[in-house]
Order: structure tokens, then sequence, then C-alpha cells
């Protein structure tokens, strides 16, 4: 029985995430983030992160070079495009699998250290990952300009069966076309996928094991049990999310770039997991939405957009105005991503789903009356 | 203070919720934008009153100035194409097909993005313009890794690009693309135009030591002055790659110094380029006498924003520029006076060649009479126009690379102002600089995706 020992309280969540997650398109249409890329890439970096989650929010080691196993999924899936099939279902196994590869052995060194030891070897081994694909393993990676698809690329298994066309052939699911909203849809029924294994992980006595390293691993140690082998099948399965997401990302659009493993795309899955709240199921993914949202749409605001935005005004408050926001949207749009990043740090530590439950709680108590408030409150202090 | 907090809310409550709606009036319009998905062909403007184009630049990083410059051209294009301004060089293209009044008969609306020079985010910027803002066509770009990552989702999307500043010869070589088109000239050009001057300033025998930016143009500009220099007679000792953005190049330049070289030439551009040259003069490289010789430096590839970066240092340096805005055509003219009343300065090489293009897009929409993608590409293709800056003008059908004069120039030694940092040297005509277009292969693609 896959869902028969999941209590109501969690079939409820997957099956209100799998609505959600299937109506995307609906949702986001009132903030204008309904088009394919961008759906694809809430889909995608969602992925991502729950899988940092399962490192990050369960074990507390704090990875800054998951995006290592990112780009290692991408170049996987693209040679396997090149090399064999346009067929996206070999792709994703084989990226999934060669980051899998990857992060045990990446695991199991940066595993004999935790704490801050720990992030500084993943990030040196990312950083490294990085300037090897930008320089020494450009026969393989084909340095800054990335890795593209070809013409006379082999592809072993379509020449063999599939008429070849004129023109680059485009990724498919047995002859569906995975850009746009397939794509899209593709991407989202992995993700579903991956929430609902996340979610039995994090119900799981193994998950158990996970949080009790967080919460104190010495301790741990001394009743006898290793945990090492336990963080480094997270660190595993962590590592394979990501190849998933990356190979994803070479799905919707087959290229595969070294900026993809910088440390600054490490260093945004942290945000993320932060911004939406480390240790829960749904925040990771929020806060995926949310970063990509800033990096997609708030980049494409320039003053005269603004101007127009802001048009009802009067003149001299649409000025006012455009000089106020022009500088945090277009090309300062991280500015506006850091002030709301330390907002919710120093207002919500526990992220955006502590935002959430705030909002919960507030309408719970206001629903049963003043004294139900009270209570609430006594019992808080 | 008690009376507040009784009723639930708080000055922070009041404060979130006026940043909630602060936050809301920026995404409020984009309710308003429609899906503009038509049957025939990808965004195809119906019976709207405007078209819109994309114009994707670096605002950030290595190439963030080149960037903004074309910004600033894209932005004076779509105005003369609307016939606001002065025109520019609406008023000296032959021939011409615009009005003055937008392309045929609707208003030209823009949206931007930002490339960061990296293929990733171009191309993710790329799709947002063509999916949600519904551009017609999108152009732009300082890179070309980037313009050869984008080009090819402009294909695979049946949109077209028209690219910005790009330099490599795969662009239109190797990697080129039906729905991709550049008015830039490229390394090979760059080649074929400073070997006569090498050949006359240096002499024949000349050891020459090359510094590569570690990527697709990086390679091909290192590979055409390698085949012209060799041809002179020249040897190469060695040719070493150094990473985009590599900020400190003296690990790269101490090893010059004893390897016997008495030419080093830069394949670098932008702040790699100010940063490298500007460590190989403090290193004293030009001081030196190597061979006999005096040591020379050579960047094939020069703009003048690169100049006013490296300031004194490119005194007396070769190297070939696309377009300089002391050229005294009547196209040149009207371009940097229109510009220099908008903005207060003059237009650098890349502001150009995006404004060029953009102009050439919408003429050729105007005399295709439609803005259906494979009749406007067979009407840029092998069209020869005039007045545009640089003489007389091929926009080769076979490889979408346009054919016209070279500019080899040389960092000026007395400037007048912070502006003219550049001297032309010679005016290499496009008979000298044009080749086959089967020597880099590639193949275009159909015209209908």
């Amino acid at each position: 029985m896959m869902f028969g020992d999941l209590t109501r309280n969690d079939k409820l969540l997957f099956l209100g995430f799998t609505i959600a997650a299937l109506a995307m398109p609906l949702l986001a249409w009132p903030v204008g983030a309904n088009y394919p890329d961008l759906l694809q890439k809430f889909a995608i970096y969602g992925i991502f992160a729950i899988g940092f989650n399962i490192l990050f929010g369960l074990t507390g080691y704090l990875s800054f070079g998951h995006a290592a196993f990112l780009g290692v999924g991408s170049y996987a899936a693209v040679w396997m495009f090149k090399g064999v099939t346009m067929n996206v279902i070999p792709a994703v196994i084989f990226g999934v699998m060669v980051s899998g590869l990857f992060a045990a052995l990446i695991g199991f060194v940066s595993l004999r250290r935790s704490g801050i030891y720990f992030s500084i070897l993943t990030l040196a081994f990312a950083q490294m990952s990085y300037n090897l694909a930008y320089s020494v393993l450009t026969p393989i990676t084909n340095g800054e300009t990335g890795l593209q698809l070809r013409q006379d690329d082999a592809r072993i298994l379509d020449r063999m069966f599939v008429e070849q066309t004129e023109g680059l052939p485009s990724t498919n699911l047995f002859g569906l076309e995975m850009s746009g909203y397939p794509g899209f849809y593709f991407c989202c029924v992995l993700l579903i996928v991956a929430f609902f294994i996340a979610l039995r992980i994090q119900r799981s006595p193994f998950g158990m094991m996970l949080r009790a390293i967080k919460t104190n691993q010495v301790r741990m140690n001394y009743t006898g049990f290793n945990t090492r082998p336990y963080a480094l099948t997270a660190f595993i399965i962590s590592g394979m999310y990501a190849g998933l997401a990356g190979s994803l990302l070479a799905v919707t659009d087959p290229l595969a770039g070294a900026e993809r493993m910088q440390w600054t795309a490490s260093g945004e899955v942290v945000l993320m997991t932060i911004l939406g709240g480390a240790g829960t199921l749904v925040g990771p993914i929020l806060g995926a939405g949310l970063i990509k949202y800033f990096e997609n749409i708030f980049s494409s605001y320039n003053d005269s957009l603004l101007a127009e935005s802001f048009s009802f005004l009067p003149d001299f408050l649409n000025d006012a105005l455009v000089f106020v926001i022009g500088p945090f949207v277009g090309e300062g749009w991280s500015l506006l991503l850091g002030i709301v990043f330390m907002a919710i740090v120093i207002f919500l530590p526990g992220g955006l789903m502590e935002g959430l439950a705030r909002i919960h709680g507030w309408y719970r108590g206001r629903g049963q009356g003043d004294a139900g408030r009270n209570v609430a409150k006594q019992a808080a202090e | 203070m008690t009376k507040i907090n009784d009723r639930g809310v708080s000055r922070r409550s009041i404060l979130k919720a006026g940043t909630a709606l602060g936050a809301g009036a920026v995404i409020a319009p984009t309710f308003f934008v429609r899906n503009a998905w038509a049957e025939e062909f990808r965004n195809n403007p119906g019976n709207a009153s405007s078209v819109k184009f994309g114009f994707n630049v670096p605002q950030t990083g290595a190439y963030a100035d080149e960037g903004a410059d074309e910004l600033r051209a894209y932005e004076l294009a779509v105005k003369h194409i609307n016939g606001e301004g002065d025109g520019g060089m609406l008023n000296t293209m032959q021939p011409l097909s615009l009005k003055g009044d937008g392309v045929l008969g609707k208003k030209v609306e823009y949206v931007t993005g930002d490339t960061q020079t990296k293929s990733d985010a171009a191309r993710a910027s790329a799709k947002r313009m063509i999916e949600k803002d519904g551009v017609i066509m999108f152009s732009g770009g300082s890179s070309s890794g980037v313009a050869v990552a984008v080009q090819s989702l402009a294909q695979e999307m049946g949109v077209v690009f028209m690219c910005g500043l790009t330099h490599s010869n795969d662009t239109t070589g190797k990697d080129k693309r039906r729905y991709g088109f550049r008015h830039f000239f490229n390394a090979y050009m760059s080649g074929a135009a400073l070997g006569p001057v090498l050949k006359e300033t240096m002499g024949t025998e000349r050891r020459a030591y090359h510094l590569t930016a570690d990527y697709t143009w990086g390679w091909t500009q290192e590979e055409s002055i390698k085949n012209t220099t060799e041809a002179l007679g020249w040897q190469t000792v060695n040719a070493v790659r150094t990473p985009l953005g590599a900020g400190d190049f003296s690990q790269y330049i101490t090893p010059v110094l004893n390897s016997g070289a008495d030419v080093l030439v830069l394949n670098h551009y932008g702040k790699d380029m100010i940063n490298s040259l500007t460590q190989a003069v403090q290193f004293g490289l030009r001081d030196k006498q190597v061979n006999g010789k005096d040591f020379q430096i050579v960047v094939p590839l020069y703009s003048r924003l690169m100049a006013q970066g490296a300031g004194a240092n490119i005194k007396g340096i070769y190297g070939t520029t696309n377009w300089n805005w002391s050229l005294q055509d009547a196209g040149s003219q009207a371009f940097v006076k229109s510009f220099g009343q908008e903005y207060g300065f003059p237009p650098s090489q890349a502001a150009h060649t995006c404004y060029v293009q953009a102009l050439l897009y919408a003429d050729a929409c105007a005399r295709a009479g439609t803005f259906y993608p494979p009749e406007v590409i067979k009407a840029l293709e092998d069209f020869e126009f005039d007045g545009m800056g640089n003489g007389p003008t091929l926009y080769r059908g076979a490889d979408h690379q346009c054919f016209k004069d070279v500019l080899v120039v040389r960092g000026n030694e007395n400037a007048t102002s912070q502006f003219d940092l550049l001297e032309v040297v010679k005016e290499v005509p496009a008979s000298q600089v044009t080749y086959d277009p089967s020597i880099f292969g590639g193949e275009l693609g159909p015209y209908k995706v």
C-alpha cells in the first residue's frame, strides 16, 4: 500500500499539493507568471529545493555546493541526447544516476567533517567542478559556450528508428515535444513524485534518524548508532534530486553551461530553502518559486514600464514612485530580493511557512473569539 | 498602545500590509497582459495597433558597459522607427521602406531583459520575452557564447534574433541559424584586415604569444589571427587560454616575459581586455626589447568603451573595430548626432550595430509587407544597403553575415577628448575581407519551424 500508512493529514497535504501543482498555470496567472518557461523553472527548482531540504532541513548538514550536482545532471542528460536518443526518459535516468554517483563520491569525503567544515568542503568541491567544467574538461563540457546539440550528433537510437528532419530535433517523450506546456506538465508530475518521496522519507524511521542527527549527533554516537551511513544516504538522495532537477533543465532546454555549477547557484538553493522554511515539506518549494519569480519578472521591469504601471497617478507622484522603485527592479532585482530575504529572516525566522502558520493561527484565534485567543497567547508564553 | 494591540493590529502588521500593497501595485499591470497566440506563426500581431521588440542585453557582469550602450541605441532606434526624434539613419539609409510611422502602420513597443552574459540566463530571459511578452523579434547581447545559445533558441521558437555584438566566426559559421542575423564583423575579417597593417608596422619576422578568452569567440579569434600572422611568416610561440572574467592576469603575463616572444596578442574583450592590457603594460612589456625589436601588443578586437577603461595604456596599440563614431559618412554622422543629442556622448560600436540591426529588421518587415518570419528572413537575405556607416553593405544569404568595410585602428597618441581614443588607420574595403561561406561549415536550417 503506497498511501496506507500515511496519516489523514499527510494524505490531505499530498492531495492538496498535487492539485496545487497541476493547477499552477491558473494560480500563477494573477501575478503574470503563467508562461511555460517560468512554470517549468518553478517545478524544476522546486525539486531542487525539496532535495536540498532532505539534507539541510532534516540532518542540519548545510551543503554549499549543491549546484555541482545540478550541473552534472544537466551535462549527463545533454550527453544522452547527443549520443543516444532525444527521448527524455533515458536522459533523466542517466542524469539522476550520474549525479547520485558524484554525490556518493563527494559525500564520502565531505561527511567526515560536520558544521562549517562540511560546508566549506562542499563549497570547495563545487568550485572545483565548476572550474573543471569551465576549462580542463572543455572536450566534455564545451567550456563557457556550453554543451549544445548539433546536427551531426550521433543519436544512435534515433538514427535507427526515427526519420531525421531538417533542423535540430527537439527533446520528446515518445513523440510529445518537451517544450512549452507539455514540458511543464512532465516536470510537474516529477515534482509531485519527488514531493511524495520526500514526504515518505520525512515520516519514515529513516527520516527520524536524520532528524536525530540534526538534534544531537554526539548523543547518537554515544548510544551506539553509526550516523555516517545515514547522513551519506541523505546526501546521495539529495544529490540525486539535484541531478533530477538538472536533467529536467536539459529536457526543457537542451543546453548545459558551467555557470549552473557556480557558487552563486549553490547559494541560491540555500536561500530558497531558508526563505520558504527549512525542514518543512512545502516551504522550500515556495521559496524556489519566489526567487525564480523575482529573477524573471522583476528583472524585466524598466523605468518606462514602471511609469506605465503608475500612469493612473498624477505626473509628479508617478515620477517620484519610478524614482524610488526604479533601482529595485530591472538590473537591481537582486537588491529587492535581498531586502525581502532580510525581512523574512528577521521577522519570520521559520520562513514563509511560519508566516502561513501565523496567519492560520490568527484566523483560528479570531474564530474562537477573544477568549480562545487569550488562552492561545498564554499557552505560547 | 495597548488599545491598538487589543484589536490585533500592530505597527508591524501595518508595515507588512503596506509592503504587500506596494508589491501588488508593481505586479498589477501584468494582469492585463494578453496571451497573443495565433494560428499561423508565433506572436502574430494580427490586428493589434502595436508590435513588441525584445532587447536582451547584459546589464550585469563583464560586458555590462556594452549592454548599457546597446540599450540606449535600441531605445533610440524605436523612437526613430516610430517617427519621433530627428530620424537618425532613417534619413540616410538606402534603400528605405520605413515611413516613420512604426512598422507596417503598427507602433513599436519594447521590453528589456538581462542576459547576465550567461547562456542560461539569456535563454530564460529570451523565453520570457517570447512566451510572456509576445515579442515578434528580439535582439542584443555582447558575447558570442550567448549569441550562439540564444540563436538556436530563436530557431526552435521561430522568432527572428538580430545578433548584437558578437565577433566569433561560429555565430555565422558552424553555429549559424536561419533565424539569426549578424551585422557585426567577425574574427576572420579582423585577421584579414589586420594582416597587411601588421606586416607594414612590425615586419615579417615576429614571434607571437596569444592570451585567449576561453570560449567560442576567443577560440575563433585566436585561430583567425594565427592563420593571418603565420601567413606573414610570423611564428606562434604559445597560445594560453584564460577564463572569462578572470580579473587578475598577472599569472598569465609573467611567462610571456621569458618566452622569447616579441608580440603579445590579447584575444580579450570588455573588462578582461582592460585588465590584461593594463597589467601587461604595468609589467613593462612595452618597454622591452626582444630579439632586437620593440615588444608590441595587439588587441584584434577593439572598442571605444574598452579604450576608455584602459586609459593611456592603449596608446599606439593596433586593433580592428566594426565602427567608430569619428567616421565622416552621412549615416554615421546622422547617428552620432541624434545619439549625442539624446545622451550627451558619442555611441560605441556596440550601440551602432544594435541600432542598425533594429532598423534593418523593421525595414525588412516593411519590404516584405508582413511580419511572417520566413518572408522577413527572405527579405533580409542578400539585401544590399548603404548609408548606415561602413559603406555599401551586403547581408549575405548563405550565412546571414554582413559584409562591409572593416576599420583598422590604433590607440590615439594625442587624444583631444575622453572619447577621441581611437584613430582610424585604414578602412579596409569589404572585398578584401570577404570569404567563402563554406570554409566554416554549419547549416542554416529550415525557414518554417
